[in-house]
């Protein structure tokens, strides 16, 4: 296999107010494969994902220190714009988070906002989107209504497809399945393993089986350190470090 | 033991009991304004035909030759009115939309009770500005503008009921969850797009009710537009000459010396009944699209 580093984080130290989150961590993620986040509750899997489309931005008192370069572009220097480079770096977050708006309108939002107006360019790419996000089948006659009268799991994929609608190469999932019952995972489980042959995928899980189930790497983090990363089967099977271990068998988180 | 317990259980009964008639007072109050709204409506309307009332469009009750159509009383709230929301409504949309948006926290702290001594100065005080200053000022610029007219008077309301729109509106736009800002962040958006594409419309019912609030506060203002507007009842809807609204004519009978019982007294009721009519009708709209607006969100 080929392999091409799509992102780089160098040296991030990352802080809310006074309190460091992440500590030095460097790490590199291959295009076209799926790396898994892991480690306990508030060790900073969150903040780590957030720094690759600056999200973190938003909030107020959040400092960041280090480089991730994108391509090679730095997205922390100074004459970077952030909100192009957005597109190119999707998001999927933990609580599914769709418009209060149509079905449609979801899916076009981040090409309307770009200044397109095509109509038919339009509904190419929304039908395109929902069927990659395998929902085409369940909503195409129903393209009109409200995303938010669709089911938790339907909602997660509209949100999917509103991602994937502006054509970005990488696509950050925070915690997807979280709030979604087990079939509903499955389902997203099942799309993620199928989206890495044409995009880079990093998702953050607290469910171990998952990491097993669709990565092929796996970064383990414990209280803003990366203690261990590498290819999921070795992480799974032989971990270098005692923390690894221990969270994989069980023993907190 | 028992008997302190019971001491506690008789306090507590007491200050509930206490504060059910508090409450029961406010609603026996309303129930006595409904009541004494329509009983002396009834009367007005045993002498003036509904229909009259309804669509001539002169009001002279204190003439000889009386005519009772609300009409040029309900044009002149409407022209006071309409410019009262035409300075509110943008003025306070686009102060929400900076607080909630835009500015920090510490110019959110300062901004916001600025805003809101606005709503604190006395409508009085506001009734002589519009007619000392604003009028003569416009004068400047508009020869024709009468030394009473609707416009100073409903450019002054809009200024006042600025922080009652922005507020409001704010509270909506605060409202919206941080996630689909998020979302709509992670797509590449803009901060303008943000505010204007998904915040703006997720907190529409919200914003539609404050304005719908503050169309009922301009209705049932009464000091600024008995003070600058006028006392003509017009059909018209100029806002350059003297016209009176509904609440004008009522301060202007009830200060005056019209007997008791008389069909004169009994306008001041039926104008009350139409007033409250109007803004009760709006109060709820308002409170149905706000309770919409809590549901989607919570
Ligand atoms: N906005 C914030 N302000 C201050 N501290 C924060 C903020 N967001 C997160 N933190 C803190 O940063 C630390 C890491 O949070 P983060 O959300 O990255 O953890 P996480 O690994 O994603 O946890 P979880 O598995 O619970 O989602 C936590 O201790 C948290 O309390
Ligand atoms: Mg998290």
């Amino acid at each position: 296999m080929e392999q091409e580093i799509i992102i780089q984080i160098k040296d991030a130290d990352s802080f809310y107010g006074p309190k460091q989150i992440l500590k030095n961590v460097t790490l590199d993620f291959q295009a076209k494969t799926v790396t898994a986040l892991m480690g306990p509750s508030g060790c900073g899997k969150s903040t780590l994902i957030r720094c690759l489309n600056r999200m973190n931005d938003l909030i107020p008192r959040f400092r960041f220190e280090g480089k991730v370069l994108y391509k090679g572009i730095d997205l922390y220097a100074k004459d970077v714009d952030i909100t192009d480079l957005r597109r190119e770096i999707g998001m999927v977050f933990q609580k599914p988070n769709p418009f209060p708006k149509s079905i449609y309108e979801n899916v076009a939002y981040g090409v309307r906002i770009q200044g397109i107006t095509n109509r038919e360019f339009i509904d190419g790419i929304v039908e395109e989107s929902l069927k990659r996000a395998a929902l085409w089948e369940e909503v195409k006659d129903r393209l009109h209504e409200p995303a938010l009268s669709l089911s938790g799991g339907q909602q997660q994929r509209i949100c999917i497809a509103r991602a994937l609608a502006v054509k970005p190469h990488v696509i950050l999932f925070d915690e997807p399945c979280s709030a979604l019952d087990p079939i509903a995972t499955a389902k997203i489980e099942e799309l993620i393993t199928e989206l890495k042959k044409n995009y880079t995928i990093i998702v953050v899980t607290h469910n171990t089986a998952q990491a097993a189930r669709v990565s092929d790497f796996t970064a383990f983090l414990y209280l803003g350190d990366l203690v261990e990363f590498g290819p999921t089967a070795k992480i799974f099977t032989v971990p270098q470090d005692k923390r690894t271990e221990e969270y994989l068998t069980g023993k907190f988180g | 033991m028992l008997k302190k317990n019971n001491i506690v259980k008789f306090k507590e009964m007491l200050i509930e009991r206490l504060l059910l008639c508090c409450s029961l007072l406010s609603v026996f109050t309303t129930a006595a304004i409904i009541y004494v709204l329509l009983s002396e409506s009834i009367g007005f309307f045993k002498e003036v035909r509904i229909i009259d009332f309804l669509t001539d469009t002169q009001w002279t009750p204190m003439f000889t030759n009386k005519h009772f159509g609300i009409l040029p009383l309900l044009c002149g709230t409407l022209v006071t009115t309409l410019i009262a929301i035409g300075v509110a409504v943008p003025a306070g949309l686009i102060s929400a939309i900076y607080l909630s948006e835009y500015a920090t926290d510490k110019m959110r702290h300062i901004i916001k009770p600025l805003l809101e001594i606005l709503a604190a100065v006395p409508t009085v005080v506001y009734g002589y500005f519009a007619l000392l200053f604003v009028t003569p000022l416009l004068k400047q610029f508009i020869p024709g503008l009468s030394g009473f007219n609707a416009l100073s008077a409903g450019l002054v309301m809009g200024i006042m009921i600025i922080p009652l729109v922005s507020s409001l509106s704010e509270d909506a736009m605060h409202a919206v969850p941080m996630g689909l800002r998020e979302g709509a962040y992670a797509l590449g958006s803009r901060k303008i797009q943000v505010a204007f594409k998904i915040v703006f419309p997720a907190a529409l019912s919200g914003i539609t009710a404050a304005v719908i609030l503050a169309v009922s506060r301009a209705i049932g203002e009464t000091m600024i537009v008995a003070i600058a507007a006028g006392q003509q009842p017009k059909f018209t809807m100029n806002p350059l000459v003297p016209i009176e609204t509904i609440t004008a004519y009522i301060v202007q009978i009830s200060l005056g010396d019209t007997p008791h019982g008389t069909l004169e007294y009994q306008t001041i009721f039926v104008c009350g009944m139409t007033l409250f009519v109007l803004t009760f009708v709006l109060n709820v709209i308002s409170f149905k699209l706000k309770r919409r607006f809590q549901e989607i969100y919570e």
